[in-house]
């Protein structure tokens, strides 16, 4: 009801990467990219403390990063890593107020200078290497 | 002398053929939630030459259709700030925006998003204010007057150009509704805030930069953004209020002094 009355967009718009350019989509991605390497970490403490259990428990959780299922699940951990890292650190260097641009007269069409093409170029540049190190990393784990 | 020549008959009807109006699907969002009215929408067809802008179209119905239709507006050519509404799913001025350039037969508006709707196309602005009057919008100075000892406070073209754009908002709040901190966080200042927070601090005739870093310096403050750039993919005045924020964080990290 509150959110109706306030008209907030909620999650479900933050969560919306469609219509603010590739800024609002490396913005989402460094999200999920984030919240999927803490599952990552969580479940990798959970997965390498089985050891506990014995032997058996750790060669069973070692064995299902031997399937197919297993591969891809790596695969997936290894891209969201080196996009996580490549955007997070022109982020953090955006926040500084590094890259952003600099401040000037405003002319037509009024072409905001922090969504500039360095900014554009590091974020496609984030997506590649995470793209070629999924690819590598691909054919390291399903090549054997 | 220029002479202008009067067009011949032909190309006068050809002139005809090609400005013949268009008929587009207009559908507006109403509601009004004090009398618990859930949105619905009223669709509209609306005649529109290729220079019809959004607003035009709703004045249109207003005067011609339904003229209980509620709608903000005051300026007509992006100067005042009261007809930012989502046209088409994206926060824009209706003044500012044309139905040609929409390259669609049908334009949905809507209240901006994260403004409480009062009625129709209208939403409420006190956050938005009470927010910008947090950031002390006004030069902070002990001798703020100019008296027969003292000289004008000197700035170069270099130093205007610092704070310059920023002093272009004109309040519409289109960057809030984009942000998708905004979204989900109902104390956060804003990117409008911040960008005007910034716009003072960057004025070298300005003192008040530490009282206004403090402020600033909030659980629902600066930290909340997250440089997504949404507010300056919509802000219609160029005024780029992401790089505003950026810039502004600089200082409080230290990177600048
Ligand atoms: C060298 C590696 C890393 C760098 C450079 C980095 C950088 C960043 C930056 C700059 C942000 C803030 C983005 C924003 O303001 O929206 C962020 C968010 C986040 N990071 Fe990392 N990070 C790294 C590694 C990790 C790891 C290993 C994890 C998981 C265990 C992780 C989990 C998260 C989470 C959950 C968020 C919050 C996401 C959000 O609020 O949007 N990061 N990271
Ligand atoms: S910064 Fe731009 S989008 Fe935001 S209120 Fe000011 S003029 Fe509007
Ligand atoms: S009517 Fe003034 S900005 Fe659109």
């Amino acid at each position: 009801m509150a959110e109706r009355l306030s008209n907030r967009e909620g999650i479900k718009g933050m969560a919306n990467p469609t219509r603010y350019g590739i800024e609002r989509v490396a913005y989402w991605l460094q999200r999920l990219t984030g919240l999927g390497l803490l599952a990552y970490l969580i479940g990798h403490i959970y997965e390498t403390s089985t050891i506990v259990n014995g032997k058996i428990a750790w060669d069973k959780m070692l064995e299902f990063t031997q399937t197919p299922q297993g591969h891809i699940f790596l695969t997936l951990v290894i891209g969201m890593c080196v996009f996580h890292t490549a955007n997070g650190i022109r982020v953090m260097l955006g926040h500084g107020g590094i890259g952003v641009g600099k401040p000037g007269q405003p002319e037509y069409p009024y072409k905001a200078a922090s969504l500039n093409y360095k900014q554009r170029l590091c974020i496609w540049v984030s997506i590649a290497l995470a793209a070629l190190a999924m690819m590598y990393g691909a054919s390291v784990l399903f090549g054997d | 002398m220029a002479v202008v020549a009067a067009p011949k008959p032909s190309e006068e009807s050809n002139a005809k053929t090609t400005n013949q109006p268009n008929t587009i699907t207009l559908r507006i969002a109403r509601s009004n939630p004090s009398e618990g009215q859930e949105s619905a929408f009223s669709e509209f067809q609306i005649p529109v030459q290729k220079w019809t802008t959004v607003l035009e179209a709703i004045l249109y119905v207003k005067q011609n259709l339904d003229h209980s239709v509620a709608v903000r507006y005051s300026c007509r050519q992006a100067s005042c700030g009261s007809c930012g509404m989502k046209i088409n799913g994206r926060p824009a001025l209706a003044c500012y925006t044309k139905i040609s350039e929409l390259n669609s037969n049908i334009i949905t508006v809507e209240p901006m998003n994260n403004f409480p709707i009062i009625r129709d196309l209208a939403v409420d602005f006190k956050q938005l204010i009470a927010n910008h009057k947090k950031m002390k919008p006004f030069i902070i100075r002990e001798d703020s007057e100019v008296t027969s000892e003292s000289k004008e406070f000197i700035q170069t073209p270099q130093d205007l150009e610092k704070f310059l754009q920023f002093s272009y908002c004109i309040k519409c709040g289109l960057c809030n509704s984009a942000c998708p901190t905004m979204a989900t966080d109902t104390s956060f200042i804003g990117p409008q805030g911040l960008a005007q927070a910034y716009r003072y601090v960057a004025d070298n005739r300005d003192k008040g930069k530490d009282d206004r870093l403090k402020i600033i310096d909030d659980s629902h403050g600066i930290w909340r953004c997250h440089f997504a750039g949404s507010c300056s993919h919509v802000c219609p005045k160029g005024v780029d209020p992401a790089m505003a924020i950026q810039l502004l964080r600089g200082y409080l990290l230290g990177f600048k002094k």
